[in-house]
């Protein structure tokens, strides 16, 4: 069953650009990526976008469609109407190369701010067993396929650039929680995510984990337990006590 | 701009940061988004508010708070150790003088309940979108300049929940022990009235309410780095962590169950109807 879908796709360059009108086909159980494969093949040779597996595992088609961060890949065309425009555009966060292909470099200058994993000095290899329940908070974040759309959405930075510098956003944040929980990591996580990658200006609101393709509880289970951990170690005097009379870690 | 100077620190201007900010795709529209983003936000702002009133209204009347044949006293009004309460409603004994008109007679535990709905995540999220367009809504542009989360003063405050959270495991007690006092019948006696149903609905949404909070969750066992050597609290944890995941609901149930108590409590009091019961 095919009929012709009218698409509005943003097409340009950091220096300008607007949404241009297409007709195309869509057939049965096409996901939006297909019909911009379609877009390429028959009436816009030119039309860039990024992409790769094509099965929501490689997190590389992140785009905005109807104004909602999604895959490409992942997005079905029966969930809309016949009738409908369905607008795409590049993700709204960062810089545009060109029409639906961001700049995320900004993403992977953050990663590498994070320190690695940091286990004892004298623990040798092979010398550590861990246990399911000690893995399964980390084993969560590890779902991640780095799409950024939660770094896309984060209003932080979504709309706020001068933030950029001073906050590392959700998945890097997340990333800081998952190696706070390892039971080997011994480097100073809660210091590091409040001063250093600005866990205080997440306001919980949730975007993030609204987006996640991989549907990790990103806030739940990431940026509170991290946002409480910090609580620990700069704003709770109860603990501080504790840990100076030697009853808390 | 080209794209490596994108995200170095720049002084926003009005109407031309966030999404309009010079390297980004040139989209004019605060979003594309075209389903009804705006009604979530819409209809927290107006629950919330109409709760704030009822509660204000109530707690500021000072009247209707308490049926004393069966010992239903409105959870607004608890504890009730003021001068001014009803001899008998005062089960914690008279720790304040008269308090003058408009002062509500729970005014020792208002601050702490409100600071605890205040400071929770999941209210700040609600009120963060609803009352201060922070964001209005995911992928919609927020109408402020600036923007430095709970960083500083007073939003940073928000860090002091849990003590909010140790304060609201009392009042939860205390809830408790008027649920187990509204167990009377009209004769002294024991008795179960539909009054009494409805303060036990209330008081168990309340404790699954206050024990899904997020610090509780962090303090039963979220803090641990090492959960296998921590078996007990592991277990404890993962059944918070249940209730956690139902956080959001319970507090709007709580809120709902809240209202319901105090006003039908109200409505006993008033004499518009009396209690329904069910034993004695």
């Amino acid at each position: 069953m095919t009929y012709l879908a009218k698409f509005r796709v943003w097409r340009g360059d950091d220096k300008g650009g607007d949404l241009a009108d297409y007709k195309v086909d869509v057939n049965e159980g096409e996901v939006v990526l297909d019909i911009i494969h379609r877009l390429q093949a028959t009436q816009s040779g030119d039309l860039a976008v990024r992409w790769n597996c094509k099965a929501g595992k490689c997190g590389s088609c992140s785009a905005e469609i109807n104004g909602r961060p999604r895959l490409l890949c992942m997005t079905r065309m029966s969930t809309f109407t016949e009738e409908e425009t369905i607008t795409v555009t590049p993700m709204r966060a960062f810089p545009v190369i060109r029409d639906l292909v961001t700049d995320v470099s900004f993403n992977y200058r953050k990663a590498r701010e994070v320190p690695s994993f940091a286990p004892p000095a004298n623990l040798k290899p092979g010398e550590y067993r861990m246990q399911q329940v000690d893995v399964e908070r980390s084993q969560e974040f590890r779902k991640c396929i780095e799409c950024f759309l939660c770094q896309n959405t984060c209003h932080v930075v979504r709309d706020h650039e001068e933030n950029k510098q001073a906050f590392s956003g959700p998945r890097f944040l997340m990333r800081i929680a998952e190696l706070d929980m390892h039971p080997l990591d011994t480097a100073d996580r809660q210091h590091q995510a409040q001063d250093e990658h600005g866990l205080g200006m997440c306001n919980i609101t949730k975007c993030c984990t609204e987006v996640c393709p991989e549907h990790i509880k990103i806030t739940d289970n990431a940026l509170i337990p991290m946002k409480e951990r910090v609580v620990d170690r700069k704003y709770d005097p109860l603990v501080w006590l504790g840990s100076k009379i030697g009853r808390r870690s | 701009m080209s794209r490596i100077e994108a995200d170095r620190p720049v002084k926003p201007v009005k109407g031309q940061t966030g999404v309009r900010s010079p390297g980004r795709a040139n989209i004019a529209a605060r979003t594309l988004r075209t389903d009804k983003w705006w009604f979530q936000s819409a209809l927290t702002f107006t629950l919330l508010s109409l709760w704030v009133l009822y509660a204000t209204a109530r707690t500021v009347s000072q009247r209707a708070y308490f049926v004393e044949k069966y010992h239903y006293l409105s959870p607004f009004s608890s504890p009730c150790v003021t001068a001014s309460c009803n001899p008998a409603a005062r089960d914690f004994g008279t720790w304040f003088p008269h308090f003058p008109p408009f002062l509500p007679y729970a005014l020792i535990v208002l601050p702490f309940l409100l600071g605890f709905r205040l400071t929770c995540y999941y209210y700040r999220k609600a009120y963060y979108r609803a009352f201060w367009s922070s964001p209005p809504a995911c992928a919609v542009a927020e109408p402020h300049t600036t923007y430095s989360g709970e960083t500083r003063f007073p939003l940073i405050v928000q860090n002091a929940h849990r003590y909010f959270f140790y304060f609201a495991m009392l009042i939860s007690l205390i809830n408790t022990y008027d649920l187990i006092r509204a167990f009377r019948g009209g004769n002294g006696g024991f008795g179960i009235g539909l009054g009494t149903i409805i303060m036990l609905i209330n008081v168990v949404l309340l404790w699954a309410y206050t024990l899904s909070c997020h610090s509780c969750r962090h303090a039963i066992g979220g803090r641990l780095k090492h959960f296998s050597a921590h078996p007990v609290r592991y277990k404890a944890w993962t059944f918070v962590t249940k209730l956690n995941t139902r956080h959001m609901q319970l507090a709007w149930s709580t809120l709902a169950s809240l209202t319901i108590t105090d006003a039908y409590i109200a409505l006993v009091s008033g004499g518009v109807f009396s209690d329904l019961r069910i034993i004695h």
